[in-house]
């Protein structure tokens, strides 16, 4: 394969327009798989939650979920789409190891929901439109390790094993319209829709939409047409692109690919193409010499699912605040700007920067912990915010002793730390290492006489006007508390002591 | 002691729980005939000996302990190796599956284990359940025991001449096309085709998902309804079970009544490619009801000739999906795993290896069925053709209460005739695949030899869906009136073996 010169991207842009498709697979949290009892325990030993019909037996039957039709139709309504009155799984054949029965029980022509649109907003704030062309159940596969081989894939494996307990877990395909006229923002606009999908999804409770844990998985359809054509160029499909900041970097690279290819006259191959997270690249994957036939037809083993009406109407009632519409109304409540608000989303904070206001904290003290010291440990460690081991409570806890002058700012922070390295909570740390502010005035007075007493030339200067020189002693009185004085009470004490009014 | 093993379902379960005999006597007869005739029948692939001396110790202790015995406790049963059994070998007649002890009962397996009933093994059948004759199963066919030269009809061909053979009073079969009916026309038995989703499907190695139906195989028409009773009824574990009351068919059988009942005769069926001695019996069976208070009426259902094309596209695409599984990765046969070969030529050479060529050409008509561009032209038009179908049965149901026609055009025909013509063998089911296609519910029930080759003719019952029990009166009358005219019932004029 030859290595591509890339066009850079503003020319890119400048000759072509990108077309770009999303699809989205999430996997349900439902606490069985789809078609059987299993549960879905992730991390459990290999081959342990499975049964008959998720291990496609001779004779073993699906039974349809009722809660992940439920997801299924809750995630429509979200996304502004029509609910089938009457629709049935198909069955989507193909052979696969690590598919049991050799086919998919999927949706085809007749999906759950359909016709819907979710609106995005960029970082500046402005609002895109993605409409959504459909939302479908189906079944998740096993999963495949191939052993032995340089690449991970199957090809030139020594040998694979295979885990079943996926096999069957409920995923929805999210599928967009053609997304047009996005220009030279596709690949923000790919970015923002994936991320507010994520947060749509677990402002719904169906998923935790963990895109590292593969319970959303995107893949990233692109092609370029001429600037002025109307007619769609040939695609690529990037599969498995499982970061917001890879959907962005594929979709990227992929316009500077196709532009390369197509201005040196070449064609598009319509393949699938895998993602490289070390270098942003794509490779080539299969070459989809003509489209492959998954010969669908009704699945004949289930009845067709038709929602009542009056159930559709119940679920959109129960439909929680969108994401977006939320976070406009905390925005003007928290009265910060369209960016602090973005990169609260970035980080994951916005639930957590809530539920410690709910703790009793003020709205800045929170946001500045989670989008402060916490963002800044949550990145070293890589791990999600929302993963650290400290509560919204115990961060509120922390912001309680700031404002009740225990803890400076600085303590706070040791609080912090403390508590993160599972040392107990904000209370018990404060006590274990001894960090409270001593701001007991006898305490202090000792302290200060003993300064004062070391250095009366300075206590000269103060009595004299000199309130700067103050400094000098305060700094003494820190040292002797190990700085657990409050330095601004200390400082008051000093010129109480001196009989002296500072301006 | 010697007659236990004529004694119909009904007599040796009374004869169970009244203490005359014990079940394991029950069971040691028959098992005993089995090791006496099957070299020569073949109707079983396997006998559980040890599994239904097991359930018959059982039963009998339950009945020392004063319990209360069901209807069919203790009664022997052939079970057609379709159904999963669990830790006994399942092979669904195919090399595919030799040797495979499934983990887990059908639903239809465990409901006779809770019924008390002895299952003495599993019986030959075409592979799949794809043929008419039973000469499709990949461990030889079974003879047919009026003449062991000839086939028993099919698939269930096993669980047929088991009955016939005197093996076993009961037996389970399974009829996508006519699998229940046509054996049991050409063994002189009782084989009944219950309405789609009254049987689970739950552990039943699926042909064809919406046409496959388990049923009862009896010697007589009282027998089959109380094993449909002990069978049939809602199964959470298949969505496409029906959560209704299942018909009161033993209360049916026992008023064996037709006076009053309109009788529908499907013009269709009758004519070239019919036996003139099984056109005889028909029409003499015609005529018995018609004796015995039944109006008998015309019907034409025009669609009906469209039946078995529309069958031939349904079926095989069903089953190529279905069929899909056996691909050596988890259970059953493997071949060629060489450590060389991947995983995908492994799948080919073992499917090459494990089909039998009825089976592959059937995946090959369904795959083709399937293909994008042709969809619509075969699958799409035969689904049209099954609602015409359905349309003409309503339509007829809006004016009889059953229809009747042969169930088979011919008798059984030799063993080997029509093994390599596959459209003749498909001929077989022209009278008993509408049913299938719309769901409803229908019997074989004997009435009579054809004249020419003394060999067993079938008249069939057809009812509509969740109407069983009308298949069970007329079955019953039309039974009775004949073991009257007969002085017995027809399987005593079978040979010896
Ligand atoms: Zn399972």
């Amino acid at each position: 394969m030859s290595v591509i010169d890339l066009v850079p991207y503003e020319e890119a842009l400048a000759s072509y327009d990108p077309v770009m498709g999303l699809e989205v697979h999430v996997e349900l949290g439902t606490k069985t798989k789809m078609f059987c009892g299993c549960a879905t325990v992730p991390g459990a030993e290999p081959n342990t939650q499975v049964c008959p019909t998720c291990l496609g037996l001779p004779g073993s039957l699906p039974v349809v979920n009722a809660i992940g039709v439920e997801s299924a139709i809750r995630i429509g309504l979200a996304l502004n789409c029509d609910i089938a009155e009457w629709c049935r799984f198909a069955r989507k054949n193909y052979f696969y190891p690590d598919m049991p029965k050799n086919f998919q029980t999927s949706q085809y022509d007749e999906p759950i929901a359909f016709n819907g649109y979710l609106d995005v907003e960029l970082e500046d704030g402005e609002v895109f439109r993605v409409e959504i062309e459909r939302a479908h159940m189906e079944e998740d596969t096993g999963k495949s390790t191939h052993v032995g081989g340089a690449t991970g894939r199957i090809h030139g494996a020594e040998y694979s094993l295979l885990d079943y307990n996926r096999a069957g877990i409920p995923l929805i395909e999210i599928v967009t319209k053609p997304i047009v006229g996005a220009g030279d923002r596709a690949p923000e606009v790919a970015r923002a829709y994936v991320a507010e999908l994520r947060e749509l999804i677990r402002a719904l409770g169906v998923s935790e939409a963990r895109m590292d844990m593969g319970q959303m998985r995107c893949d990233v359809n692109l092609s370029l047409m001429p600037k002025g054509a109307d007619k769609f160029g040939t695609r690529s499909e990037t599969k498995n692109v499982n970061s917001l900041r890879s959907v962005e970097r594929a979709a990227r690279f992929e316009i500077q690919r196709h532009a390369a290819v197509l201005n040196e006259g070449g064609t598009i191959v319509q393949e699938t193409r895998h993602f490289h997270e070390d270098n942003g690249t794509t490779t080539s994957g299969r070459i989809k010499e003509e489209a492959e036939d998954y010969r669908y037809f009704p699945e004949p083993d289930l009845v067709p699912v038709a929602p009542a009406r009056e159930w559709v109407e119940q679920l959109r009632g129960e439909l929680p605040e969108l994401p977006r519409l939320r976070r406009q109304r905390l925005q003007s409540e928290w009265g910060i700007s369209a960016v602090e608000m973005q990169s609260a989303l970035n980080a994951g904070a916005i639930d957590l920067i809530l539920a410690t206001i709910d703790a009793g904290a003020p709205a800045d003290q929170a946001r500045k912990w989670w989008l402060g010291e916490l963002a800044r440990r949550a990145n070293e460690d890589g791990v999600e915010l929302a993963e650290l081991p400290i509560t919204p409570a115990q961060v509120a806890r922390v912001s309680a002793l700031v404002a009740e002058g225990k803890l400076t700012d600085k303590l706070a922070r040791q609080v912090i730390e403390g508590v993160l390295a599972g040392e107990g909570g904000p209370d018990e740390v404060v006590a274990k290492r001894g960090l409270a502010v001593v701001s007991d005035d006898s305490a202090l007075g000792d302290a200060i006489d003993a300064a004062l007493a070391a250095q009366p030339d300075v206590a000269d200067k103060i009595r004299s006007g000199k309130f700067a020189a103050a400094g000098a002693l305060v700094g003494a009185v820190m040292k002797a508390t190990r700085g657990q004085a409050d330095a601004a009470r200390v400082k008051e004490l000093i010129f109480e002591k001196l009989g002296v009014t500072p301006e | 002691m010697a007659d236990l093993i004529r004694y119909t379902a009904a007599e040796t379960a009374k004869a169970i729980s009244s203490g005359e005999v014990s079940a394991v006597e029950v069971a040691q007869a028959h098992l005993d005939r089995i090791n006496a005739v099957d070299e020569k029948v073949h109707a079983f692939l396997h006998v559980d000996t040890d599994g239904a001396l097991e359930a018959a110790r059982a039963v009998d202790a339950k009945r020392a302990a004063g319990e209360e015995l069901g209807p069919l406790a203790g009664v022997p049963l052939a079970l057609k190796d379709v159904f999963t059994t669990k830790g006994i070998p399942t092979t669904a007649g195919s090399k595919m599956l030799e040797g495979w002890r499934p983990p887990y009962d059908a639903t239809l397996t465990r409901r006779l284990k809770e019924a008390g009933v002895v299952i003495l093994g599993k019986t030959n059948m075409d592979e799949f359940a794809m043929g008419s004759s039973t000469e499709n199963s990949a461990y030889g066919p079974t003879g047919n025991p009026w003449d062991l030269s000839r086939i028993p009809g099919g698939s269930g061909g096993g669980s047929a001449a088991a009955l016939a053979a005197y093996e076993a009073p009961l037996a389970i079969g399974t009829d996508t096309g006519g699998s229940i009916r046509q054996p049991g026309a050409v063994t002189g038995t009782v084989g009944v085709k219950p309405t789609y989703g009254s049987v689970s499907r739950y552990g039943l190695i699926a042909f064809s998902s919406s046409l496959d139906q388990g049923g009862p195989c009896a010697r007589t028409v009282l027998d089959a309804a109380l094993l449909h009773e002990a069978i049939a009824g809602y199964d959470p574990m298949d969505s496409t079970s029906i959560n209704a009351p299942v018909p009161a068919v033993v209360a049916a059988a026992r008023q064996a009544d037709v006076k009053g009942m309109r009788v529908g005769v499907v013009k269709e069926f009758g004519g070239e490619g019919y036996q003139a001695g099984v056109m005889q019996r028909f029409h003499e069976s015609v005529e018995l009801l018609r004796s015995l208070g039944a109006e008998i009426v015309e019907i034409s259902c025009p669609s009906f000739t469209y039946a078995l094309p529309a069958y031939y596209l349904i079926a095989p695409s069903e089953c190529s999906s279905n069929l899909a599984r056996f691909d050596a990765m988890r259970y059953g046969l493997r071949v060629g795993d060489n450590g060389e070969r991947s995983a995908e030529d492994v799948t080919a050479l073992t499917r090459e290896a494990g089909f039998g060529p009825e089976v592959k050409r059937r995946i090959m008509l369904g795959t083709y069925a399937l293909s994008s561009g042709y969809y619509d032209a075969y699958y799409g038009s035969a689904q049209k053709v099954r609602t015409l179908i359905t349309r003409d049965f309503d339509r007829a149901f809006g004016d009889v209460d059953v229809l009747i026609s042969p169930t088979t055009p011919t008798t059984a025909f030799p063993i080997g005739e029509r093994a390599d013509d596959p459209m003749a063998m498909y001929l077989a089911d022209l009278c008993t695949i509408p049913s299938n296609l719309a769901g409803n519910a229908a019997m074989s029930v004997p009435c009579g030899l054809a004249p020419e080759d003394n060999l067993p003719v079938g008249l069939q019952i057809i009812a509509p869906a969740l109407a069983d029990d009308r298949l069970y009166r007329v079955g019953a009358a039309v039974e009775a009136a004949l073991n009257e005219k007969w002085g017995h019932s027809l399987l005593e004029e079978a040979p010896a073996l």
